[in-house]
């Protein structure tokens, strides 16, 4: 009985929750009820992609309302994937978030922390279950603004800059895709994705989708920080408290792409609805750029997290590389990459965090001979580090050898490359922590003092994780796949 | 106990060893036990898996997938045979001198050295025992890293410099090319799988099948091929019992074991024999043959010339597999055998010279034999069979390249093979001959020595005395290496 509301219990039990932290007004009740809800979340996301793997896409009308009247929620091969996503980083990061927001927030304001944090991660969850444009409309502003106050929240003023820059990009991203939204009701008449997908076969008039095409495309890029539209990101990740930082940077930019991918193959579909039209060129062109420029910019940096942070640009374009190249592998590599880039970015900056607890300080000139004070630490991150360049045996690789097998087929040889000097470029940065940490004289005392275990643990689980999804694929490369196949298959 | 069980066993003994070798880490003696126990336990493995290869047998473990349709595979053949008994052989030899070495020279983070040293022999016998090239690609990538922290052991500036060479060109060239090798097999053959024969379809075009084996070659960059060499010279700044090992046997003998791995199971022999495309692999690997000599003939450091001569002689092995007769195949797997014995010696003597005397020069070497007898001893039979004389291992296999070279009627080769004799004579008889016959030069110290801490000393005399006895035993690696080529 329970188990036909699952759709509605991944969003509804985050969305009350919220309210409920900020009633309590308690730091310490908001952080229980937060991880509580994030652990039920991951229950029900995993339930649900079971099912969907047994019995096949789920349809639940809101309200009993039918599609496409009233509000669908549609749980498929690619969106479970996402929830089991958003809501695995929640369920781990909450965890390590309670040392680490007692030592970076006031306490007065831990409640609204946790309370935001419900609530970001009920919009997320809800742009990903929802099969409506307009309630991913609203569950995007419901994670974009929640997102804001928990990067606001940053001890650093630079955090309170980068919040509003995120606001003032964020808001134009979404009022872009509403504008694009709006263009396709008036067209289609609907706003149910599936319904709007079968009627937009028969619209004669190309113009107006065009248009909306194109807000719906340069809107979502804003949001997923693909370069050149990425500037709002580095300063989040750098400056929001840490665990704020582990979990944005794992899942907002990915639940973005998500979208993305729904409206270019799900809706558009690509290749029969407009021929003519380089937009996978572009995206390949722009994602190249990301892959090499940004990878330049972190291997530049000195602050670990704006390194860290440019490296997610640079790996965001490995997602939409294989958005942009279009075929099965390549977007088994974006879906898998989705992922995999969650699970090792979160770890990075999870462990980041502990270093910015312990180490007072995330300068890399500050962190010399450091893995003498946090052995462990230090290589958590190297192992993380190696998932992000792509050795075998990590999860980055399997990213890897998708896109390199896909830009092999479609004879892109340039892509190839530009693949092998991102990798490379990745090594380079990644190394410079490795001799600041490894091989550096430390200037301070050297005396054993890793960060605490409540924050150690979960982000080790997270660099397990990168190894192991690096050797037993048969959840995120098969997820992937299925969820590649059923794209293209949409966009037959 | 079955073959499967005794590779694995073979693997795991030395990670188990690496983590006792940490866990040891307050009673040095316990820790250098620990490592023994673990030599010794891999040593009898591969030493029993011996008969069953040695009767066609080709024991194989999948233990699970990692991309659909390929998986962490292992497949024991006579090529991974041979060298997983190269590596299984010299290591506790090596760890004998180590000990000697270390504790000699004082070194620090000994138990990180130790450790770090057994988790290379696993990965290494990881990739002889591969069944694919993935399992092989994760093997390879993992040896680099686990060897750079013996590469930068010392911590300090050189350490850091050459470790970014080090990790440059080997994670720049198998990240990138070796990498695009493999998935362009996988497209293309649509296995990774190390297949008899080849996996290389009729259909696939003669420039394709170039292109391949330039990735390929280029691509194992511990194969050392010019331009892609640097990186050994640069590691000489690591202590000398990891120049030893790693750096003349298991790191850079991996990367050959792949290329003619590659050669005989993923292109085929026959397949690729004659092919256009590939006529331009001796010309590559002769030019890297006498270009490393030379500089080696001009390295007054002796480390760093006979990491030269090792450069050159791992593109006797490439050269060999490159010239796709059977003979010259047989002579490639021999050589991995007897250069890996022979200059596994001449570091150990290299090594053994810097610990008593602290002299690293060529040109400080004067008279040193009346000193340290058993050290020039052992030098000098390794550089012999370096040189090919008999009755030295060397001579051997460098025999089965001529013939091989002789049988496809690749003059170029043979020209190659002379020229290098040669050299390596030019580079090596010098030595030798001031060791012995040139009076000592007063270093102004006046200060005495005599041998090397005896584990060092014994350690070299075993290497030697392998190296002669492979010259009269040669028929037992060479009937493996048959099996090859199914003669």
């Amino acid at each position: 009985m329970i188990l036909d509301h699952l759709p509605a219990l991944q969003v509804v039990v985050p969305l009350l929750a919220a309210p409920l932290i900020v009633l309590l007004r308690s730091g310490r009740l908001g952080w229980l009820i937060a991880t509580a809800v994030s652990w039920t979340g991951l229950v029900v996301a995993v339930l649900l992609f079971l099912r969907v793997q047994d019995a096949g896409t789920i349809s639940y009308a809101m309200g009993s309302w039918a599609p496409p009247w009233g509000i669908e929620y549609r749980v498929d091969a690619l969106s479970s994937y996402v929830l089991v996503l958003v809501s695995l980083l929640a369920a781990v990061v909450l965890p390590y978030a309670r040392l680490s927001i007692a030592a970076e927030v006031p306490s007065d304001r831990h409640y609204l922390l946790y309370a935001m944090f419900a609530l970001c991660l009920c919009g997320l969850l809800g742009i990903a279950i929802t099969g409506d444009a307009f309630n991913v409309f609203v569950f995007l502003e419901i994670s974009s603004l929640s997102g804001y106050v928990l990067i606001a929240l940053g001890r650093d003023r630079r955090a309170l800059r980068s919040a509003f820059q995120y606001l003032i990009m964020g808001t134009i991203g979404a009022t872009f895709y509403v504008i694009g939204v709006g263009l396709l009701y008036l067209m289609t008449g609907t706003l149910n994705l599936a319904d709007m997908a079968t009627r937009l076969g028969a619209v004669q008039e190309v113009r107006p989708v065009l248009a909306a095409l194109a807000f719906i495309t340069v809107g979502l890029s804003l949001k997923i920080a693909l370069f050149p539209l990425h500037i709002w990101l580095p300063g989040a990740y750098a400056y929001a408290p840490s665990a704020v930082s582990a979990f944005m940077a794992g899942t907002v930019t990915k639940v973005s792409v998500y979208v993305l991918l729904r409206f270019m193959f799900g809706i558009f579909g690509v290749r029969l609805v407009l021929p003519g039209l380089p937009l996978l060129e572009i995206l390949t062109l722009l994602s190249a750029v990301a892959m090499v420029v940004a990878s330049l910019v972190a291997l530049l940096e000195r602050d670990l997290k704006r390194l860290l942070a440019y490296s997610s640009v640079a790996q965001i374009g490995y997602i939409t590389l294989g958005l942009g190249l279009g075929n099965v592998d390549g977007l088994t590599a974006s879906v898998v990459h989705l992922f995999n880039h969650g699970v090792t970015k979160t770890a990075l900056f999870m462990l980041v965090g502990g270093i910015a607890l312990r180490a007072g300080s995330c300068q890399l000139d500050a962190l010399a001979g450091l893995a003498r004070r946090m052995p462990v630490t230090c290589f958590g991150v190297v192992l993380a580090g190696l998932s992000l360049i792509g050795v075998p045996g990590t999860a980055g690789f399997i990213t890897k050898w998708h896109l390199v097998l896909s830009a092999l087929q479609a004879g892109q040889w340039w892509v190839v490359v530009v693949i092998a000097t991102s990798s490379l470029l990745a090594a380079a940065y990644v190394w410079r922590f490795v001799e600041v940490a490894y091989l550096r004289i430390p200037t301070g005392p050297v005396a054993r003092e890793e960060a605490p275990l409540s924050m150690l643990a979960p982000a080790w689980l997270l660099v397990a994780a990168c190894i192991y999804f690096g050797l037993d694929t048969s959840f995120s490369l098969a997820g992937a796949r299925d969820a590649a196949v059923m794209l293209l298959e949409g966009a037959r | 106990m079955t073959a499967q069980h005794l590779m694995l066993l073979a693997m795991v003994a030395p990670v188990l060893g690496a983590l006792g070798v940490s866990l040891a880490q307050r009673s040095p003696n316990l820790r250098e036990t620990l490592s023994f126990v673990a030599a010794g336990i891999a040593l009898v493995c591969v030493l029993l898996l011996v008969p069953e290869v040695y009767a066609g047998g080709r024991p194989e473990i999948v233990l699970f997938e990692i991309l659909p349709g390929v998986a962490l595979a292992f497949r024991l053949e006579p090529l991974g045979m041979l060298f997983a008994l190269v590596a299984a052989v010299l290591w506790p030899v090596s760890t004998l001198y180590s000990i000697g070495y270390m504790r000699g020279n004082d070194e620090s983070h000994q138990t990180r050295f130790f450790a770090c040293f057994a988790l290379a022999i696993a990965c290494t016998l990881g990739i002889a025992f591969s069944a694919n090239l993935l399992t092989l690609f994760l093997f390879y990538e993992v040896l680099t890293l686990i060897t750079y922290p013996l590469v930068t052991h010392h911590q300090d500036e050189e350490a850091r410099k050459a470790g970014r060479v080090y990790l440059g060109f080997l994670l720049g060239s198998s990240l990138s090319l070796m990498l695009i090798a493999i998935i362009a097999t996988w497209m293309m053959a649509g296995t990774v799988e190390f297949t008899p024969g080849g996996v290389l379809g009729a259909d696939i075009s003669n420039a394709a099948i170039g292109g391949l084996l330039a990735l390929f070659i280029f691509g194992i960059g511990k194969a050392a091929v010019m331009p892609f060499h640097r990186w050994l010279p640069a590691a000489m700044v690591a202590p000398t019992p990891v120049s030893a090992l790693l750096h003349a046997v298991a790191v850079v003998k991996a990367g050959v074991f792949s290329v003619v791995k590659v050669v005989i199971y993923i292109f085929g022999v026959e397949r690729i024999a004659g092919l256009s495309s590939v006529d331009w692999l001796p010309f590559v690997t002769g030019f890297t043959i006498i270009a490393a000599s030379v500089v080696a003939l001009r390295s007054d450091n002796l480390k760093r010339r006979l990491a030269y001569s090792t450069i050159s002689q791992l593109s006797y092995v490439v050269l060999a597999a490159a010239l796709l007769t059977p003979l010259s195949i047989i002579g490639a797997a021999l050589h991995i055998v007897s250069h890996a014995v022979g200059k596994i010696t001449l570091f150990f003597a290299a090594g053994a010279i810097y610990t008593a005397a602290h002299k690293t020069k060529v040109s400080e070497l004067d008279g040193i034999a009346k000193r340290m007898p058993w050290t020039m001893a052992a030098f000098t039979v390794g550089a012999l069979s370096l040189i090919g004389i008999p009755p030295a291992a060397g001579f051997y296999s460098k025999w089965y390249i001529v013939l091989g070279a002789a049988e496809g009627g690749h003059w170029t080769a043979l020209a190659v093979l002379g020229a290098s004799t040669l050299l390596n004579a030019a580079y090596f008889l010098p030595i030798i001959y001031v060791a012995y016959f040139c009076a000592p030069a007063d270093d102004g110290h006046g200060r005495e020595h005599g041998e090397a801490p005896w584990p060092m000393v014994a350690a070299m005399v075993i290497t030697a005395t392998g190296v002669l006895a492979l010259f009269f035993g040669m028929e037992f690696p060479l009937a493996l290496a048959r099996q090859l080529v199914s003669l």
